[in-house]
């Protein structure tokens, strides 16, 4: 298949990130290259110095919110795609309203708590929207350590499901950017079966 | 009993369980994880009145920090 082809594809389609750090700008640089029509970005937070470690974000943007300044970033990449922005502290009760009618979200979150109540929330109250987790990423190296597994058809997971960051071994820009870059792949994956 | 564990067959000595005995038994400290039981999510609040019987497909999945 060609790229015309693919893009033509993808472009009906409207994938959530919750979260808007390593793991959701990334992958949503990356969903937005490949073609993705509408990308629905909920985060709450600014952007910080620290973040440019690892996120898709530039120095000129510290202190922007995350969404305003990657919904920029993205359309410099792709102006004809759709940005949906949240400016939302996720939970329980937002999660359902917000990510209703996506084909697939993208679990992009930071803390692992939040990252449970994502997938517990969208597993019970959206039930078969698909979920792509990212659990493990902290370090450098151990690449092969990184997997992709398919749980079910609505419950995928990458990472090392190992490696937690913390202060002391934070998450870095490789390791990061391989699982948001996984997480798109399979988001890539779900929806071209559904062409 | 067998259960099927993240598509390993799991032999334990008991007819039956709940989530929480299972994670003493197997010694799963994490405290951050997702439970499927036959297909469907159990939250938290569930693990001591989910009863794991004969046969059961568990899927777990560990969530760590980071991202």
């Amino acid at each position: 298949m060609r790229f015309p082809e693919i893009e033509n594809n993808l472009k009906k389609f409207r994938v959530g990130i919750a979260g808007a750090g390593g793991l959701g700008s990334n992958c949503a640089a990356s969903l937005a290259r490949t073609g993705v029509g509408t990308l629905v970005i909920a985060d709450f937070d600014k952007v910080e110095p620290l973040n440019l470690s690892r996120q898709y974000y530039f120095i000129d943007q510290v202190g922007m919110l995350k969404t305003i300044a990657l919904k920029e970033n993205l359309l410099r990449i792709r102006p004809e795609i759709n940005i949906v922005t949240h400016q939302v502290k996720l939970n329980r009760g937002n999660i359902p309203l917000i990510f209703a009618g996506c084909d697939v979200i993208v679990e992009a979150f930071d803390a692992a708590d939040m990252k449970e109540m994502l997938i517990e929330t969208v597993q019970m109250e959206l039930p078969g929207i698909p979920i792509v987790v990212g659990s493990g990423m902290a370090g450098w190296g151990n690449t092969e350590a990184l997997r992709f597994r398919e749980i079910d058809k609505t419950l995928y997971v990458c990472g090392d499901e190992l490696s937690e960051a913390s202060d002391d071994s934070p998450a870095l820009a490789p390791r990061v950017g391989i699982v948001a870059n996984m997480q798109a792949n399979a988001v890539v994956e779900i929806l071209m079966k559904k062409v | 009993m067998k259960i099927i564990l993240n598509n390993r067959e799991e032999e334990f000595d008991r007819e039956a369980m709940t989530i929480n005995e299972m994670l003493i038994l197997k010694k799963y400290s994490f405290r951050m994880r997702i439970i499927k039981v036959n297909g469907e999510l159990i939250p938290g609040e569930k693990y001591d009145s989910t009863i794991i019987k004969d046969g059961d497909k568990i899927h777990m999945l560990y969530l760590m920090s980071g991202g």
